[in-house]
């Protein structure tokens, strides 16, 4: 909890928009608190390059508190930097030290165009919620909430998957830019649960098939989604997706 | 079932579904050279059962086809995940976050084919095609059968040679119990096998399957080569 | 003075929503394929009532400037959602969250809408359950329920600390199933820049795409803003960064009232203030005070040693602690609702018994050592690990061990757009919802209400009242905007006011502008307000407001993708709703609520509402720049429950 300043340079990819090609652009920043957040790191930054009359740096954020899902940037080598459990808001410059170069480079996969600079395009993850990601009721007209009892744990570990942000961490930090792991905790949170488990197949088959159509690549269990995901989901999720899908397909 | 083998899972249920083909033939494979540890007669007797074993002769094209298809599907399959990064990243730390041999299995098969042709050259070759003169037949308890210990022990006992392929049989051992010590849990996974609890087991199973691979076939060069 | 109707339905209090869809229009099947309706936010209320309304056979176009609809900062609320299930058999119904809504808002909320909402805010929990939404649930499998502030029953559902993460998913999933059927039209990243009006009604609107820079109009039968609320004027706010007035200020100047824009809440528990550049405030869930308690030291040279760092709060002997909330308030306790919590903090630090080392000396503390005493850590671990991991990352210090330091931080706009029962502004096919409007919270907002309130105009409430409207819309035919001079004129509007921005090429940046006018709000229109604080309030947002235009700096170009631009846009319309928020805080001669006038207080410190005289929604109308804007006066009548002065200290 000493609060202290350091010295930083801060590497980072420019990229003017989504047909120019891009480079990296160094920046030395000085006095930076270490009790300050990364993004308000990028905030002085940003605020210097206007000072200069230059562009800011363009990146995707909005709540700053680690639940929206809209920041991103791939820090030092880690999607979301070098902590655990922590969306690059949440990132602290304490995670830093004097003197350091830190690199910051958008997510880069094939299902994420880069828009400009550090920021992608990230509606494929929409597209696969769309093809399925969710239970088909209607407002109103449906049963007591408590008509339908679900086991504790059950719940828990829908929970558990529900607490996917949509990030597209796992995407970036995969070595195939695999969106298993996304696409994992929605079939697994529904499946988990009576209501959802009705379309079970149809959801498992569609998300999957909509997962493959958009570019992402194939998992191969490297497990590095499950330790850089901001919120921990874990690889269980894919195991289930994989069951629920291959019974789906054995049942077609 | 349609277009069942063209999505993602699809195809990596074939490779999962190889691989396990594959890892129990490892094991019969295994369990059949450690015969050479007991000496000639046994292991002459071992080689001539799977030799003459009609299970084991209709398995042997099955075994080429499994290996193909876990070739070919691991060559598509990289193939894809390569396109799905179109621009690479500048900096990538992934020591904590993942196996190195899980990242590598590409690579790491590779390695154990090239060891594959090499030993197939060496004695599968021989044995079934062209012949040795170190096969001569010898009598076991009254059968006649090639001689496949001198082939297998001269390989690794003669002088400067014996070294070089003690050393490449040593890596292509070690490569295949990485190979193993990732494939095995994560072929579980992939037909859906696992969640939290299992993971650990299967995990730990898989690393104990995969020494006892590297260091099985690792301990026939070595055998022969101090005694 | 134009009379303001509300359009409450005739009957008794728990009649009138009955007797309204009893009675309104509706629009049948094959003609509500041919109207169009737009809705801008995908938060709780515009994702619900998107899907609700293409669920029935609307075709609807969802505007969001995220990337994605999921994005909207109602995911960010943590504790929960009130409804009146009474599951836990403790005497909760209907009435009593109506009255502990209307209480909670110190009574200047509309009576017909606030027992609406606790009409249907179990069916929110049924919609909800039915989606999917991982409710707590007991061991038995029915689900749990928490208590929240200024109830003394336990009826609010959560799912962990991210209720408003899996109540917005969930609506976010029904959105997504309607675009995937083609029945909703969805744009990301696109900003709503002007309402279009023709011949008296909203028939579109303007949008600039984040992406390419394009001014582009939208045609529709009718228009729904749920765009959240205001309270970004302060800079710093438990919002996210992106949080904007400009779509319900846009809708202001082209004719909807603006209502109560000085009531704002104060949400108590917040982690201070503790850097220049600090960009944001994090909340700490309310329903932390379940098991937290409120301290500071007694002595003012224990809080003065802690601010030096020389002591630590765990020296402080429990005898030493000063537990204002319980002292003050014995019936509620910490569980006081927000404004009273976040007064009484105030108070004490104004005492200098505050205990953080910032400027202000502002910070309290929230103490779990008595609840892991008496259930264990586990207990707590189960209950907010997730909050306490939080607190852990920003403020590198552990709150199991040391107890967490909290000050109030702005959290949320009570007032909003002014509207009637059906939810309509004062342009005709203009609605709003959500945050946006004003109408069911009164001067202060009740935990656990926000997600509540959003979730019924949306899923329940729009839906049916919206049709009301369109009823007489069916002959309309579908307008093209390039053939229509109205949104011709828009959008030539729109783009005029970008370039005058470009072209300011001052020196300035926008946040460093939008930080003074935070600092402005913060210090004379928040907590605390006083008649000549007010007024130079007023005077220091003109002087920034010019200064604005005529020194703020916006690189790069209009016509591709520009944040500064996006920012300046929104800091152009809160630089003039600043102003507006402070003339009403100076019109309104009481305390009510999330309002407090420092001349207006009981001796004991209370906030002393003037019902005689104040008993009103005070509409204002937008009169032109630098002109003094029109109050519009709507009286508030209480019927079903009778207007008492608040009391937290008796039951």
């Amino acid at each position: 909890m000493s609060s202290k300043n350091i010295n930083i340079t801060v590497k980072v990819w420019r990229q003017q928009d989504a047909k120019s090609k891009g480079i990296f652009e160094s920046y030395p920043l000085s006095n930076i608190s270490t009790d300050s957040s990364f993004l308000e790191m990028m905030d002085v930054l940003n605020e210097k390059l206007v000072t200069e009359n230059q562009e800011p740096i363009a990146f995707d954020h909005d709540c700053r508190e680690g639940i929206c899902g809209m920041c991103s940037l791939f820090i030092n080598g880690h999607a979301h930097g070098p902590d655990s459990l922590v969306t690059t808001c949440q990132l602290h410059m304490r995670k830093f030290n004097d003197g350091q170069t830190i690199t910051i480079e958008p997510w880069r996969s094939g299902g994420f165009p880069v828009i400009k600079d550090l920021m992608v395009d990230r509606s494929a993850f929409d597209k696969i919620m769309q093809a399925g990601g969710f239970v088909s009721v209607n407002t109103g007209g449906v049963p007591d909430a408590n008509a339908i009892p679900i086991a504790q744990a059950d719940a828990e570990e829908a929970m558990d998957a529900a607490a996917c942000i949509g990030c597209g961490a796992c995407v970036a930090t995969c070595k195939n830019s695999s969106a298993m792991l996304f696409v994992s905790a929605k079939v697994s949170q529904l499946a988990l649960l009576p209501q959802g488990k009705i379309e079970a197949a149809r959801r498992a088959k569609n998300m999957v098939a909509k997962m493959d159509e958009l570019g992402f690549g194939n998992c191969s269990n490297t497990g590095a989604c499950e330790v850089e995901c901001p919120k921990g989901i874990s690889l269980a999720h894919i195991a289930r997706l994989n069951r629920e899908f291959l019974c789906a397909k054995v049942k077609e | 079932m349609s277009n069942f083998l063209t999505t993602s899972i699809g195809k990596k249920f074939l490779m999962s579904l190889s691989g396990f083909f594959l890892i129990s033939f490892l094991s019969v494979h295994l369990t059949a050279n450690l015969f050479l540890l007991a000496g000639s007669d046994a292991f002459n007797e071992a080689s001539h059962f799977m030799g003459t074993n009609p299970i084991i002769q209709i398995m042997q094209p099955v075994l080429a086809l499994g290996f193909i298809l876990h070739i070919f599907y691991a060559s598509f399959l990289t193939l894809q995940n390569r396109k799905a990064r179109p621009e690479s990243y500048a900096k990538v730390d992934q020591k904590n976050s993942s196996k190195w041999e899980s990242r590598n299995m590409y690579i790491l098969g590779a390695v154990v084919l090239t060891f594959l042709v090499i030993h197939l050259i060496n004695f599968f070759w021989k044995i079934k095609f062209t012949g040795s003169d170190l096969l001569k037949e010898v009598d076991v308890k009254g059968v006649e059968m090639e001689n496949a210990y001198s082939l297998v022990t001269s390989l690794f006992m003669s002088g400067t040679l014996g070294f070089i392929y003690s050393g490449i049989y040593i890596l292509g051992a070690v490569a295949l119990g990485l190979h193993v010590n990732h494939g095995f849990w994560a072929a579980f996974q992939t037909l859906g096998l696992s969640n939290n609890i299992w993971r650990k087991r299967l995990e730990v199973l898989g690393s104990i399957f995969a020494l006892i691979i590297a260091s099985g076939f690792s301990i026939i060069p070595l055998y022969f080569l101090i005694f | 003075m134009t009379k303001l109707n509300s359009k409450i339905p005739e009957g008794q209090i728990h009649e009138k929503w009955a007797n309204y869809k009893a009675h309104q229009n509706l629009v049948n099947p094959s003609n509500k394929r041919k109207i169009d309706i737009i809705i801008v936010g995908t938060g709780l209320a515009g994702a619900s009532a998107a899907a609700s309304l293409a669920e029935m056979g609307f075709k609807v176009k969802n505007f969001c400037y995220q990337d994605s609809p999921r994005r909207a900062h109602s995911i960010a609320a943590q504790g929960g959602i009130n409804a009146a299930k009474n599951y836990q058999n403790d005497g909760d119904s209907i009435y009593r969250l109506f009255y502990d809504t209307i209480k909670g808002g110190d009574y200047r909320a509309r009576e017909a809408n606030v027992y609406r909402l606790a009409e249907v805010s179990n069916d929110i929990i049924d919609q909800s359950v039915a989606q999917g939404v991982p409710f707590a649930r007991e061991y038995g499998g029915l689900l749990d329920n928490r208590s929240f502030g200024g109830a003394q029953v336990s009826r609010t559902f959560y799912a962990r600390g991210q209720t408003g993460q899996q109540l917005l998913l969930g609506a976010y999933s029904a959105l997504s199933r309607q675009i995937g059927l083609g029945n909703i039209e969805m744009y990301p990243r696109v900003e709503m820049m002007d309402v279009v009006v023709v011949d008296g009604r909203a028939r579109g609107i303007v949008t600039r795409n984040l992406v390419t820079g394009k001014i582009e109009s939208h045609f529709a039968h009718a228009v729904v803003l749920a765009t959240g609320g205001y309270v970004n004027v302060y800079y710093l706010s438990t919002n996210a960064m992106g949080s904007n007035s400009s779509a319900a200020w846009k809708a202001h100047k082209k004719g909807a009232y603006f209502a109560n824009p000085a009531y704002v809440q104060i949400h108590p528990t917040a982690i201070p203030v503790h850097g220049e550049f600090q960009s944001k405030l994090t909340l700490m869930s309310e329903s932390l005070r379940n098991d937290g308690r409120i301290w500071v030291p007694k002595k003012k040279e224990d809080a003065e040693a802690i601010r030096q760092g020389t002591k630590k709060p765990n020296d402080i002997p429990d005898e030493d602690r000063d537990f204002y909330l319980e002292r003050r308030y014995p019936a509620f306790g910490n569980l006081v609702p927000r404004d009273v919590a976040s007064r009484a903090a105030k108070e004490r630090t104004d005492h200098g018994f505050g205990i953080e080392n910032n400027p202000t000396k502002e910070g309290v503390y929230l103490d779990f050592k008595y609840a892991i005493d008496r259930l264990g850590k586990g207990v707590i671990e189960a209950r907010y690990g997730n909050l306490f991991q939080m607190y852990e990352k920003i403020v590198d210090q552990d709150p199991y061990q040391t107890p967490m330091k909290i000050f109030p931080a702005l959290h949320y706009a009570m007032g909003g757009l002014w509207v009637d029962y059906e939810l309509q502004s004062t342009i005709p096919g203009l609605f709003v919802a959500g945050e946006a409007n004003f109408s069911d919270h009164g001067a202060n907002r009740l935990g656990a209400s926000a997600l509540m309130q959003g979730l019924a105009d949306g899923y329940f409430v729009l839906p049916y009242t919206i049709q009301n409207y369109l009823a007489d819309q069916i002959g309309v035919a579908r307008m093209k905007p390039s053939e229509r001079p109205e949104f011709k004129e828009a959008e030539e509007a729109v783009k005029a006011h970008i370039n005058k921005l470009m072209s300011v090429k001052g020196t300035e940046s926008v946040d460093s502008i939008h930080r003074r006018l935070g600092l402005v709000m913060w210090n004379k229109v928040g907590m605390g307000r006083t008649e000549a604080g007010l007024k130079e309030a007023i005077t220091e947002i003109k002087a920034l407001r010019k200064e604005f235009w005529a020194n703020v700096r916006i690189p790069g170009s209009a016509d591709a993708m520009n944040v500064e631009l996006e920012k300046a846009n929104r800091l152009a319309d809160f630089l003039e709703l600043g102003e507006l928020m402070a003339i009403d805080a100076l019109h309104r001669n009481e305390s009510c609520g999330g309002h407090l006038r420092e001349e207006y207080q009981t001796p004991e410190g209370e906030a002393l509402r003037d019902d005689n005289n104040f008993m009103y929604v005070g509409a204002w109308e937008y009169k032109g720049e630098n002109t003094q804007p029109d109050l519009h006066k709507e009286e508030l009548k209480y019927e079903a429950i009778e207007v008492k002065s608040r009391n937290y200290k008796t039951a």
